[in-house]
């Protein structure tokens, strides 16, 4: 019982965001009657919400370095905008413009990152001129007008659903099998770092609670999939997250450039003088916020199935909010990809349930700012008490 | 002499899990000089913090008698309204503020919100004549010294109408005659009735001017020594601290010295920002192998700039001169290669340059060398464990786990999780700034251990150091640097107090001959 208490008070904080997000969707599952959950409406999720977890991935790693994007949302709508212009004016191959729109998100990254870094802007003033910058641009490309609509093979991006070729009527097999060996995988992970641990003779936490987490992440990864398989099975887009989360989790706790990342927002000088490139670090973490920012815009680009220029408006805001929802902190050096991903799906239940009840949009933003204000408030206050 | 202005009475204090002070008593008479010492963690500043309102009454248990009256402050501004002003370690200036704006900060002259400039730039002449800083009010802090900031604290003190005036390592950061400026200052106080409570590493001061000096020991009180009665030797000090006699304060040594390893040629550095300003001035120096070489020097006299350039470029501009290792020219162009080349620089100010505070043990330790826990880019946790801990018990770092975060760890056990990142990235020339500054006698005695034992492993090590017993007790060889240049180097049979202050006048006085 001690231990559990112990284990239970050191990770409270880790997970009180997670159990935040729990209660949101219940809160709301009840308060429409059950349409939250319903399949249809979790794939619209996931749709509508892919692009702040996204943003969020990009924003973690600038935000842990010590600075921030404000930029993002007028580069997914300028790179947006750039494969309407290509693919449906100049009739290029949607792979190839795929492939221009991210090279152009890396060089707004390089140029951003560039005046950070190595000339020493402050971010805040770099990215406020690009937010207007890459606005103005999308504004001259357009024209005002909207582009679209785009062929089908450009549309799947957003709103297509992986093959079934085992495709029985109704339940999506496919779908569940890869939930399964997802699920059986994330199991052999953690079976594999408990053994390593014990091999070199660190503590590990007890059996049944090794296997409790287990059984509720198989059972949480199992019902999504259950839910999803039963409407269309699984979005392309929730394939692109997946990827990208396990990637970016895998870089910020696992390697050398990740470890950098947070040693370089914790004490830029001290970096520094261990030999650590903090100009090259910073110059990255921008140019993968480019990137991750293109992804963002060709994925809204396909849903909406044109561009327009107000696409993308205020997604940076939505970014840094999961962000710091997520437990990160305004100072740098602190911060993790879990915490990024459940602050954007709060965001994202924020924003589907409050418009199913049809709560109009001025009560959406008032709402979710006082949320942020509340998870940041409750991050602080937790951290004080832990220090007295 | 038996008026007492302060009295603490057993005072307790506890924190979650640990008991910082315990049952502790002091008593300060009207204008005495009362020091404080003990080992880092022993309770000093806690209790200067349970004193001063920090801690605010009700969360310690205990009496506290102030000019005969019990007293229960809430905060600071509550101790100093009654006279408690404490001048903390780091300095609480506003460095691109005056002095005068400092000196009223929270205490503006002013009538209905509006200041009162002339009121205050008179009332700051006056206190930096009481204090003997000839500064003009308007110049800004970051403009002047680190010793004349420390004045200017404690005017801003005195501005307060403070009776008891507490010193916490008021000298750690500065140099011989700023230090002997500021204790004089505590002499004259003491004659003017004001009394002071001086917390400070430094025995040699400590026996100079204290009246009576109290020793904590892991949050006790061990006892009072009245030096009015008795002469107080340092030693005697330090055995009420460490709880045993300290025979040695530098461990003895086996010299082992081998060929030379490590040459450094015609070296100049110029200032980062004015171009023209010459701070490292044709420097040569060579390290052999098992050699601890020390550079002694008044402060600003460009031992810091010097290390520092030859770590990587990391200071200064238009850097020339050759550093070779082996007989063979290394590239040093960037901080990353000098360490591939097999040079480590452990900072002076460990809290700014040396540790990533909200990071724990483990990942400090491994920061300059990640590439030895990693296969390729991703690193072998357990790996990186195992070899965090074996530092952790090689240099006897006192913490809960190695994954407790540095910045809540003492000074000493800091300053050897800096020490355990460099000799975890294997340099073969070490070199040490200040490598002791601010910890105490026993963290001492280790650092200067494993000096040695780095020594005897055939490495070489340079040693920075500002306080010349420090530097005579470890090392074989002394250059002595003044103003940029090396004015002399002394074996360690050559090597005395005398003669390294000889080497450093000599050249001020050839300078004033040259004028």
């Amino acid at each position: 019982m001690e231990t559990l208490k112990r284990i239970f008070s050191e990770n409270i904080r880790q997970y009180s965001m997670l159990i935040a997000l729990i209660a949101i969707m219940i809160f709301f599952q009840v308060i429409t009657d059950g349409a939250l959950m319903k399949p249809l409406n979790l794939t619209n999720l996931v749709l509508q919400n892919s692009y702040v977890v996204i943003l969020a991935l990009g924003m973690l790693l600038v935000i842990v370095a010590g600075n921030i994007d404000l930029s993002v949302g007028s580069v997914a709508a300028l790179t947006g905008a750039v494969a309407a212009v290509l693919i449906v004016n100049y009739d290029v191959n949607f792979a190839v413009a795929m492939a221009i729109c991210l090279a152009i998100g890396a060089a707004i990254g390089t140029m951003q990152g560039y005046f950070v870094a190595y000339i020493k802007i402050p971010a805040f003033i770099v990215t406020l001129a690009g937010m207007l910058i890459f606005r103005g641009l999308t504004l001259v490309l357009l024209e005002g007008q909207s582009i679209g609509p785009f062929p089908p093979e450009f549309q799947a991006l957003s709103s297509g659903f992986i093959p079934d070729p085992l495709g029985a009527n109704g339940l999506r097999v496919t779908t569940l099998i890869i939930g399964a060996l997802i699920s059986v995988f994330l199991v052999f992970l953690d079976f594999r770092g408990r053994q390593n641990q014990k091999k070199y003779g660190f503590a590990v936490s007890p059996f049944y609670l090794f296997l409790l987490k287990n059984l509720l992440v198989v059972g949480a990864i199992m019902g999504l999939t259950y839910l999803l398989a039963s409407y269309n099975g699984l979005p392309n887009v929730l394939i692109v997250l997946g990827v990208l989360i396990a990637l970016y989790s895998f870089v910020t706790n696992r390697t050398v450039l990740g470890r950098r990342i947070y040693a370089l927002g914790g004490n830029q000088k001290a970096a520094k003088l261990s030999g650590v490139n903090t100009e090259r670090l910073t110059l990255y973490t921008f140019i993968n916020m480019g990137i991750l920012a293109a992804i963002a815009g060709m994925i809204i680009t396909a849903r909406l199935n044109s561009a327009t220029a107000k696409a993308g408006t205020g997604f940076e805001l939505d970014a840094i909010a999961a962000t710091f929802i997520g437990g990160a902190s305004a100072t740098g050096g602190i911060g993790t990809v879990f915490g990024a991903v459940i602050g954007a799906f709060i965001m994202g239940t924020l924003n589907n349930g409050m418009s199913i009840l049809g709560v109009g949009i001025d009560w959406q933003q008032a709402i979710k700012g006082t949320v942020l204000l509340i998870a940041v408030f409750f991050d602080v206050y937790n951290k004080n008490k832990g220090q007295a | 002499m038996s008026d007492i202005i302060l009295e603490m009475r057993n005072i307790t204090k506890t924190f979650p899990g640990v008991k910082a002070l315990d049952n502790v008593n002091l008593s300060v008479q009207r204008g005495e000089i009362h020091a404080l010492v003990g080992e880092n963690g022993a309770g000093k500043s806690t209790l200067m913090k349970v004193l001063s309102g920090v801690y605010p009454a009700g969360t310690y248990t205990g009496q506290i008698f102030y000019e005969g009256q019990e007293r229960h402050f809430k905060d600071i501004s509550h101790s100093e309204k009654v006279g408690i002003v404490i001048i903390h370690q780091e300095l609480a200036l506003i460095p691109m503020l005056s002095i005068k704006e400092n000196i009223f900060l929270g205490n503006e002259r002013a009538r209905r919100g509006v200041i009162d400039w002339n009121e205050a730039t008179r009332r700051t002449q006056e206190l930096l004549a009481k204090v003997g800083l000839h500064e003009s009010p308007n110049a800004l802090i970051t403009d002047i010294g680190v010793g004349k900031q420390q004045l200017v604290e404690i005017a801003k003190a005195l501005a307060k109408e403070v009776r008891l005036l507490i010193l916490d390592e008021p000298t750690a950061s500065l140099n011989e005659s700023d230090s002997d400026a500021l204790l004089q200052l505590l002499l004259q106080f003491k004659a003017q009735g004001i009394s002071s409570i001086l917390i400070s590493h430094k025995l040699g001061e400590v026996s100079r001017v204290a009246d009576a000096i109290t020793i904590l020991r892991d949050g006790a009180t061990i006892e009072t020594l009245d030096c009015r009665r008795d002469v107080i030797t340092e030693d005697r000090i330090i055995r009420g601290m460490v709880g045993r006699d300290m025979t040695h304060r530098f461990p003895p040594r086996d010299h082992n010295i081998g060929e030379t390893i490590f040459a450094v040629k015609d070296w100049t550095v110029h200032h980062p920002a004015h171009a023209g300003r010459i701070v490292v001035d044709n420097v040569n120096l060579h390290v052999r192998r098992g050699e601890v070489v020390g550079i002694a020097g008044l402060m600003g006299s460009g031992r810091t700039e010097l290390a520092m350039s030859i770590f990587g470029h990391s200071y200064g501009r238009n850097i020339s001169g050759t550093v070779s290792k082996h007989g063979q020219a290394i590239d040093v162009s960037s901080i990353d290669r000098a360490i591939a080349n097999g040079i480590a620089y452990g900072t002076e100010d460990r809290k700014t340059y040396g540790l990533v505070l909200i990071q724990d043990i483990k990942n400090n330790v491994t920061l300059a060398n990640l590439g030895a826990v990693a296969n390729g880019f991703v690193i072998n946790e357990p790996k990186e464990m195992v070899e965090a801990q074996a530092y952790q018990q090689r240099l006897s770092i006192k913490c809960s786990s190695i994954l407790q975060k540095t910045v809540n760890l003492s000074g000493g056990n800091q300053q050897k999780v800096v020490l355990s990142k460099w000799l975890f990235a294997e340099p073969e020339i070490l070199i040490l700034d200040e490598p002791t500054r601010g910890i105490d006698v026993g963290a001492k005695y280790e650092i200067y251990t494993l000096i040695n034992r780095m020594a005897d492993d055939g490495k070489g090590v340079i040693v920075i150091s500002s306080e010349l017993p420090e530097i005579l007790g470890i090392c074989d060889r002394v250059y002595v640097m003044n103003k940029g240049k090396f004015v002399g180097e002394l074996t360690r049979e050559e090597a005395t107090q005398e003669a390294i202050m000889k080497c450093i006048m000599s050249q001020e006085v050839v300078e004033a001959w040259k004028l």
